[in-house]
This record gives C-alpha cells, sequence and structure tokens, in this order.
C-alpha cells in the first residue's frame, strides 16, 4: 500500500491540510475526508461536470484531480459561494428563476458560472452555452439555467 | 481505485531517472483527464505516477517570430488564452478550445492528447498540419520525431521505455498562411470527432494560388495521418472553390474508414471530402486576412 501523504492546500480561503493517498482523487477527499459534501459525485469520469471546483481559479472536475496534486493550492467549493450565510447573486438567480429541479448539477453549474462570470462578466447567449457545455443537466433543458446566467450578469453589470 | 505510489519531480533530469527506476510501470501524469479514467477502469495500471507538471520545460509556452514552442503538460485553455497562438498556428488553438469542455480544457495538454495516440484526437491533425517535431528525453538522451510519425497505432507511439514526451516545435509560419482544425459531430460540443481535418496553406504574394499546403485527416483510419495526395492536389493550384472540391474528391479517394457506432464507412466518406473542402477554405480565408 502506498504511504499517506499530507496535502496543504486553501479551501474556500482557508488553509487545510490533510491526510490522502495518492489513489484517492479531490473529489473522495472533499466528501469522505474533508466532509465538504456540496461538490457532488456524478458520471466519475469527466462527462458529467457534476463534481465542478475551481483549482487555482479555473473549473476543473475534480473527479480526475488527484488530491495529492493539490499541494500549494487554491480550491474554490460550493460551500465557499454563500457569504456570511447570504446566498451569493448566482445561487439567488438560480434559486429564483427555477434552474434546478433535483440539483445535483447545480454546485457543479454555479462554480463553473463563477468562473465564467469572473473570466467575461457580459458573455453571450452562446457564449454561456459553450463555457458550460462540461456540465450536464437532465432536469432543466438548460435554458433556464442560461437564463439565470444571464440574470445573474444583469444583476452584476446593474450594481456597477 | 487501484493503488499506485506518486511522484512530483522538478526537473527533467529527475523524471527521466524515475521512468529508468520504474523500468516500465510508471506512467506520466500532466492533466490526467485520460490517465485517471484509464486506472479508475483498470485499464492501466501503473504502480507509480509521476506528475510532470511541475517540470519547466514541461511548461514552456513561447510564441515568437522564430517559431512555436509548446511543453508538452501545458494545457489546452493556457493555449487557447495565446493570442499569437491563435493568429498565427490557428488550427492548434482550434482545436485545444473543442477538445472536451472547459473543466477538461483547463486539464489536459496537447502533449498528452498525442501520447494517448488516439485516432480521434483532435489536435493530432492540427499538429501535423502546422508540421510540428516531438522532442523526445530518455536513458539515451534526446531525440526528435516529426509529429506525422509519432502515432504508429491505436494507442502506441514512437515513445520507448523510458523515454517522455518534453516539447513541441513548431518552425516560423510563412507570410501568406493560414490554418485551420474542424470536425464534425452530431452535437454542438463536448463530443468525439466522427471525422477531423486540419489544413494549412501557404499561398503565392498575390494571395491567387497555392504554393504549399499539408492536410491531415483523424477518425478515419488507425492513427490521424498527413495525406500527401491532398496536399499534392493543392499544391501549384489557383485558391478556388474549384480546388478545394477536387481535394476533397482526392481525400476521399485515399481512405478506408471503418463503420462504428459514431458513423458509417459511407457517411465518414462524405464527410472527408465536404470537411477538407470546407477547412482548407477557411484556411485559404486566414491566409489572406
Amino acid at each position: 500500500m502506498s504511504k499517506q501523504r499530507v496535502v496543504t492546500c486553501s479551501i474556500n480561503g482557508h488553509e487545510e491540510s490533510f491526510l490522502c493517498r495518492p489513489r484517492q482523487t479531490l473529489l473522495e477527499v472533499l466528501r469522505d475526508v474533508l466532509d465538504l459534501t456540496g461538490t457532488k459525485e456524478g458520471c466519475s469520469n469527466g462527462n458529467c461536470g457534476a463534481c465542478t471546483i475551481l483549482l487555482d481559479g479555473r473549473p476543473v472536475d475534480s473527479c480526475l484531480v488527484l488530491a495529492v496534486e493539490c499541494e500549494g493550492a487554491e480550491i474554490e467549493t460550493i460551500e465557499g459561494v454563500a457569504a456570511h450565510g447570504q446566498l451569493a447573486p448566482v445561487q439567488q438567480a438560480f434559486l429564483e428563476g427555477a434552474a434546478l429541479q433535483c440539483g445535483i448539477c447545480t454546485p457543479g453549474f454555479i462554480m463553473s458560472t463563477k468562473a465564467l462570470l469572473r473570466e467575461n462578466p457580459h458573455p453571450s447567449e452562446e457564449q454561456i452555452r459553450f463555457y458550460l457545455a462540461g456540465n450536464l443537466c437532465r432536469c432543466t433543458g438548460y435554458d433556464k439555467i442560461v437564463r439565470a446566467v444571464q440574470a445573474t450578469a444583469e444583476q452584476a453589470a446593474a450594481e456597477n | 481505485m487501484l493503488d499506485f505510489d506518486y511522484e512530483r519531480p522538478g526537473s527533467l533530469d529527475a523524471a527521466v531517472v524515475l521512468l529508468a527506476e520504474h523500468n516500465g510501470s510508471a506512467r506520466p501524469l500532466a492533466g490526467g483527464t485520460d490517465l485517471i479514467d484509464h486506472i479508475r477502469n483498470e485499464r492501466l495500471t501503473p504502480d507509480v505516477v509521476i506528475d510532470i507538471k511541475r517540470i519547466p520545460e514541461l511548461n514552456v509556452l513561447e510564441c515568437t517570430n522564430d517559431g512555436l514552442r509548446l511543453g508538452a503538460a501545458v494545457p489546452c485553455s493556457r493555449i487557447c488564452a495565446d493570442d499569437n497562438i491563435r493568429s498565427r498556428y490557428a488550427a492548434l488553438a482550434d482545436s485545444c478550445s473543442i477538445i472536451g469542455g472547459i473543466q477538461i480544457q483547463n486539464r489536459a495538454s496537447v502533449g498528452g492528447n498525442l501520447c494517448n495516440a488516439g485516432p480521434a484526437a483532435d489536435s493530432i491533425p492540427a499538429l501535423i498540419a502546422l508540421e510540428a517535431t516531438c522532442l523526445i528525453t530518455g536513458p539515451d538522451g534526446s531525440r526528435e520525431v516529426p509529429v506525422e510519425s509519432f502515432c504508429v497505432s491505436k494507442g502506441e507511439t514512437v515513445l520507448q521505455r523510458g523515454e517522455l514526451l518534453v516539447e513541441l516545435r513548431f518552425g516560423p509560419r510563412p507570410p501568406h498562411s493560414g490554418s485551420h482544425y474542424r470536425r464534425f459531430i452530431p452535437r454542438n460540443e463536448m463530443d468525439i470527432a466522427v471525422v477531423g481535418v486540419g489544413a494549412s496553406v501557404t499561398l503565392d504574394e498575390a494571395g491567387e494560388a497555392i504554393t504549399d499546403a499539408r492536410v491531415a485527416l483523424g477518425a478515419v483510419a488507425i492513427t490521424p495521418f498527413l495525406a500527401r495526395e491532398v496536399n499534392d492536389a493543392l499544391i501549384g493550384k489557383p485558391a478556388t472553390d474549384q480546388t478545394y472540391a477536387a481535394a476533397g474528391e482526392v481525400a476521399r479517394g485515399i481512405i478506408s474508414p471503418i463503420t462504428d457506432m459514431r458513423g458509417t464507412r459511407e457517411f465518414r466518406l462524405h464527410l472527408t471530402g465536404v470537411l477538407v473542402e470546407r477547412v482548407v477554405r477557411e484556411a485559404v480565408h486566414r491566409a489572406v486576412n
């Protein structure tokens, strides 16, 4: 059996150290070691995007990252999105726009949306659909998700 | 997942030593988008995974007037974000922008796509069209291999035990040249090519005749390959729709694609002609502009 490793990284702005074996994915460690179960397991092969987290600011499928790779990394998960017990604007927009039904895909969509709007605060519908192509939803048919992303962008623009 | 050990060398020398020590039971890890899935499904059972992402040589990305140096571990998203690559080596940026979704592009490397040697790998026809050279390092030193000779069969490359793909190197782009990669998939994104075509063309000063051309075809043979007969059908010809159509016809004549879940042989034959025509037209359009 391979040795356990100590990995130190930032998770939602807090420094965390955890023990893991090389074969454990970041998804497994988030859910089973750190009890951050907001990140969901869908396909576990990089197709569905349910496990999307931000690694050094960029969306990745946490099922395709080894936890041991994350030494020194900055990780953001769905647990870090709402500040001070208040839903973030993107979460509020998904809620108000009914951009979810079963909700399994939602944390992944929210994380991808956060990265999209940081990179491109005023995306077109086509840019939204292309950027979110790595997140699958079998409930909504996507239109409400796209509209929630547009609403988040419009709200941010109105506030600035 | 099966147990394995993990190493993260900080230098190329250390990586080569580790690969040699493990004598074929080690696997290099760049973005992991294929490797981790293969290990999970036990298609690969390495004793040790060697993370090559912190080796400086494998992270080089330099696009200058002298050419392009692309480290084997550079993720697709870095390539897509580089304006110089998008303008000068457009076929490469085209392919990197459609490999998986954004989550995959943030991890997956072109070096990994090439080393997987998939018949439908999107980056390989672009690399062949752009005449990339593979820099390989191993226990017996370094060597260079033209990218069209790198893949020898499905999933098999020229890499020998202990060797590592370090970098892809591209010469400077000639004046009046353009390139493009396009694939056919039944969706808008997130799918595997039914057929993929990469092309690079150079025009004369007037922009009227094709003086050089490299066309590569993907997903219609056991590896992506340089379609020399198609090149010959373009070189010295006027840059017109008639020429592109004739090149498409030549492409149909030199392939023997299979029927599988993504498309029938007949469909692939048809698509290959259509895509060659369209991809060459777009490459010419870019060369003019």
